[in-house]
Formats: structure tokens, C-alpha cells, sequence
């Protein structure tokens, strides 16, 4: 059951990712990756990570899917934006990309194949319920988790000032 | 779930021979016609209840006609078929795609839209036994599921390729954002309480008559929680005073404006359906659940497995017919009003609960 449903997903998720690169309308790469991020949602409950899941679906579907759609919308970008202009520099930028994630991948298979990487099969993780996810956060990852909290607290504050730039007399509000 | 599926492969029937990857399949498939199905029927009553409702408050009679047609018995029943023909007549109607419409899109947006609400039903506890799934998550799976209902709104909006319908798309989506906000930070004060996120376990947290109810408890801060929740979800449902996505007098049906017979009946259903759905929500997290307020008075007689589902369901009816009581006594808000609720007088509410039941336990 449990490896029917982890290929199914599997194979969802890198059909879907593959669509959203290949298509050219930019609303339906939005919700070509949202299929992605849903599939991938499910490989994480598949690994007992339920609450990382549901984390997954609030903050990537819910939230940043929904600004990208607001944004694509409100440009009215259209299908028949064909040649996008890719500049030297993204390109660099996009092979080296590339190369790190391969390199990670062969890396991944090198030391799974010397058996020195560990990995949790399906159903086994015990690493993503509330209780496990909080105590680690605020014990071993104490520092990053602050990090963390304090650089979105940041970008909370710049965004404001980015909104409130050309501030005009308020209307008066209620 | 895995109980169910145990208990039929132990059965003689001919049911037992199947796998349990089979079994599972089927009883989702089953869960799902049936959540529906349930939805469906729900969301007929619950219009005949707000055409009605919001008849008698303005002093109207409202839906009279449509009766059994039975002869002696023709004009008994106040109307009660009213939305069945209703239905019907959107069944049969034309369905009109327009012609600069996105069709794929114009398509899926509404059952998008329907998806999301009827998923978060399969952690909804009727009873103690009577919950499809009753996961370790339950209250932040909801948080989680229902957050995908803005997506189909906007796409609704986008994909009819018309102004208003934008425009609603738009205002759907900053609203449901913003208000997901509070929302989500009171379930907190609940959550922190009961020190679980599973609903069975809220629940009976919550037994032993209305005393015992979170919103009594912690007082006046879980019941400044409870109306947050209450406010909040209310406008992530798009309804009034929060309906601005579908203003008809400035955006004529917002992002539904461009829909008609079937795909118009769906974003109907999923409306009400949401309506059912926060009703159980508040209710299992504020008003005791599936438990009964009488507690062991009368002998226990009314905590009987039997009475959980009547009691939830009563109190989510309770809970629908504050809604429709809002939605006919208050005027519609503006756009900045909008915002200014959500996140100047919400948001700080939210943090002043969760501050104060924090405290409060500490010490």
C-alpha cells in the first residue's frame, strides 16, 4: 500500500515539476507546482511527517502559491510572452545550479551505495510530529530557529517600510 | 480507518477477501460520495433556513409556493421544496463557458474550491467513533486543506477573463489571507490548553456538561478567542459583512459572475458546506464537541454515544444561524475596513489571548 501510494506521488511530483517548466502559460506553471508541492506533502506524511506536511501545504500552497498567482495575475502575464531573455549572468547562475544539485544527487547514491548515508523507510520516521519537531527546535537547533525567526522579523519590518514608502495623509479609518 | 478495514477482512462476507490496500481505496472513494452526498443535502437545507430566516427578519414570508403538490395537503409546508426545484432548475440549465474564458481553468476552479472544504470534513469528529480520520493534526490539517479553497477562487476569477470576476478573484485572496492570520492564532489558545492537536482529544477535554466548555473556561479570554474565531472564519468564507468578493452592487457576482448552472450550483454548495464546516470546527474547539452540556444530569442519559452526533451537529446549526443573523443585520464592509479589522483589531487580539492563557497556565 504504502509503496503503491509513494510511487504514484512520486511519479505525480516529477510529472507535474516537469509540466511547470515546459509550459508557457505562467498561471498554469502556478498550479502545475502546487500539484508538486501537494504530492510532495504526501511523501512526507508517507514518512510519518505529518505535521511537516501540513507546514508544506500552509506556507508553500497556501500562502506563496497564492502571492505568485496574485502577482502573474495583477501583471495580466499571458501566454504569448514566448522568448524569455535569459542574461549571461542567470545563465551562469542556472548551470551552477545545476551542477551543485547533481553533484548532491551523485553524492546521495555514492553513500547510500557505501552504506554510509542513513535513510528512513516508509512509515518509519519518527522525526515529524509536533512533539519531536518542537524539542529539537528549541534545543539543538536553538540558534538557527532564532536566526531564523529574527531575518523574517526583518523582512516583515523592510516590507512595511517598502509599502508605507510614499506615505500619504491616512484615510480616516472605521 | 485502520480498525474499519480490520474489522471487514475479519468478516465472512465477501468483502474479506480483498486486500487491504483494496479495502482502503474503497472506503476512501465511499467516505468521499458520502461527505458529498451529505454536503449536497446539507447545503439545500441550509438555503431554505437562510431564505427563510432572512424572510422573517424582514418581516417577509418568503419561499411559500413550492409544496408536495399533494391536494389536500397543497399549501402546508411553508415552502419546503423550494430549493429542491431550485437545484433542479440548475441542473438543466445551460452552461455557458465565455468565449475569451480559459476553459481547462474555468472548469476545475469551482471543484478546486469544493475540494478543500469537503477534504477538511474527513478529520471532522461527529462522535467519538464517527470520525473518518482522527489524526494526531487534526486542527492544523484543517488550517492547511482549507487554504487551498483561495486558490479555486482566484482562479475562478482569472480564468473567466472578466473585470469583475478579477477584481472578486483579487479581493477573495487578500481577504482569505489576511484572515487566515487570526484564525489561525487563536486555534493556538485552544491548542495550548488542551495541549493536543487532535480533535477527539479537545473534545474530551471539554466533558462533563457547559461548564466544562472551552469557551467558559479561562474567562473572558477564550471567549475573546471564540468571537475572534468566530469573526475570522466567518470572512474566510466569504460572507457577509465580509462578502466583498461578491458584492453584487458594485462587482455584480465577483468571481462568480461568468458561472452558471452546474459550476455556479458547485460554488453555492461549497459556500454552505463551509458554513457546516466551521460550525463543526467552532464547536469542537469551543463549545464542548460531541459532548453533551447536560453533563451527568439526568443520569448521564444524554452523554450516551448515541446523542454525539445530534449534539455537534445542533450546536454547528447553532452556530450556522449566527451567521445568517450577521449576514441580514449588518452592512457590508468596506475594502479598508476589511483590513483594518483583520489586522489592526484581530491580529493584536489573537496575541493578547495567546499572551494571557500563557500566563495564566504559568502560573
Amino acid at each position: 500500500m504504502q509503496e503503491i501510494l509513494f510511487f504514484v506521488l512520486a511519479a505525480v511530483a516529477v510529472l507535474s515539476a516537469l509540466g511547470m517548466l515546459l509550459n508557457k502559460n505562467p498561471v498554469y506553471s502556478v498550479l502545475l507546482l502546487i500539484v508538486t508541492l501537494f504530492s510532495i506533502a504526501g511523501l512526507y506524511v508517507l514518512l510519518n511527517a505529518s505535521f511537516i506536511a501540513a507546514v508544506h501545504l500552509i506556507v508553500y500552497a497556501g500562502a506563496i502559491m497564492v502571492l505568485f498567482l496574485f502577482v502573474i495575475m495583477l501583471l495580466d502575464i499571458r501566454a504569448d510572452v514566448e522568448h524569455i531573455n535569459l542574461k549571461r549572468l542567470s545563465r551562469i547562475l542556472a548551470l551552477l545550479a545545476t551542477f551543485i544539485f547533481l553533484g548532491e544527487t551523485f553524492l546521495i547514491i555514492w553513500m547510500s551505495l557505501k552504506g554510509k548515508a542513513a535513510f528512513v523507510g516508509l512509515g518509519e520516521g519518527i522525526l515529524g510530529d509536533v512533539p519531536s519537531v518542537g524539542e529539537l527546535l528549541f534545543t539543538k537547533y536553538l540558534l538557527p530557529f532564532e536566526i531564523a525567526s529574527v531575518l523574517l522579523l526583518v523582512a516583515i519590518v523592510g516590507a512595511i517600510i517598502l509599502a508605507k514608502r510614499k506615505l500619504r495623509p491616512e484615510p480616516p479609518a472605521a | 480507518m485502520q480498525e474499519l478495514i480490520q474489522a471487514v477482512q475479519n468478516s465472512q462476507t465477501f468483502l474479506s477477501g480483498l486486500s487491504e490496500a483494496a479495502l482502503a481505496i474503497i472506503f476512501f472513494v465511499l467516505f468521499g460520495l458520502v461527505f458529498a452526498t451529505v454536503a449536497a443535502v446539507c447545503a439545500l437545507v441550509f438555503v431554505y433556513l437562510e431564505r427563510k430566516i432572512s424572510a422573517h427578519m424582514q418581516d417577509r414570508l418568503g419561499p411559500m409556493e413550492v409544496n408536495t403538490g399533494i391536494p389536500l395537503l397543497k399549501n402546508i409546508g411553508h415552502g419546503w421544496a423550494q430549493t429542491l426545484a431550485d437545484a433542479f432548475k440548475l441542473l438543466l440549465k445551460e452552461d455557458i463557458v465565455p468565449n475569451a474564458a480559459d476553459r481547462r481553468l474555468h472548469l476545475i476552479a469551482p471543484f478546486i474550491l469544493f475540494c478543500a472544504v469537503i477534504a477538511a470534513f474527513s478529520v471532522m469528529p461527529f462522535g467519538e467513533k464517527l470520525v473518518v480520520s482522527d489524526m494526531n493534526i487534526g486542527v492544523f490539517f484543517v488550517l492547511a486543506i482549507t487554504s487551498f479553497s483561495v486558490i479555486g477562487v482566484i482562479l475562478a476569477g482569472w480564468a473567466s477573463n472578466n473585470k469583475w470576476s478579477l477584481l472578486g478573484g483579487m479581493r477573495s485572496a487578500a481577504q482569505i489571507v489576511s484572515y487566515e492570520i487570526p484564525s489561525g492564532l487563536v486555534v493556538l489558545v485552544i491548542v495550548m490548553q488542551v495541549g493536543s492537536l487532535r480533535f477527539n482529544d479537545i473534545v474530551m477535554a471539554q466533558a462533563g456538561g457547559i461548564l466544562h466548555w472551552h469557551i467558559f473556561q479561562f474567562f473572558p479570554l477564550n471567549l475573546i478567542a471564540f468571537i475572534i474565531s468566530f469573526l475570522a472564519t466567518l470572512a474566510e468564507a466569504n460572507r457577509a459583512p465580509f462578502d466583498l468578493p461578491e458584492a453584487e452592487s458594485e462587482l455584480t457576482a465577483g468571481f462568480a459572475t461568468e458561472y452558471s448552472g452546474f459550476k455556479w450550483a458547485i460554488f453555492y454548495l461549497s459556500e454552505y458546506a463551509n458554513m457546516f464546516l466551521i460550525g463543526i470546527f467552532l464547536s469542537a474547539l469551543f463549545l464542548g464537541g460531541w459532548t453533551s452540556p447536560f453533563g451527568s444530569l439526568f443520569g448521564g442519559f444524554f452523554d450516551k454515544p448515541g446523542w454525539q452526533p445530534v449534539w455537534i451537529i445542533l450546536k454547528a446549526v447553532a452556530i450556522i444561524f449566527l451567521q445568517m443573523w450577521l449576514r441580514w443585520t449588518l452592512p457590508r464592509l468596506r475594502v479598508d475596513q476589511l483590513m483594518y479589522t483583520s489586522w489592526k483589531v484581530l491580529t493584536p487580539f489573537a496575541f493578547v489571548t495567546i499572551f494571557g492563557v500563557g500566563l495564566w497556565m504559568l502560573f
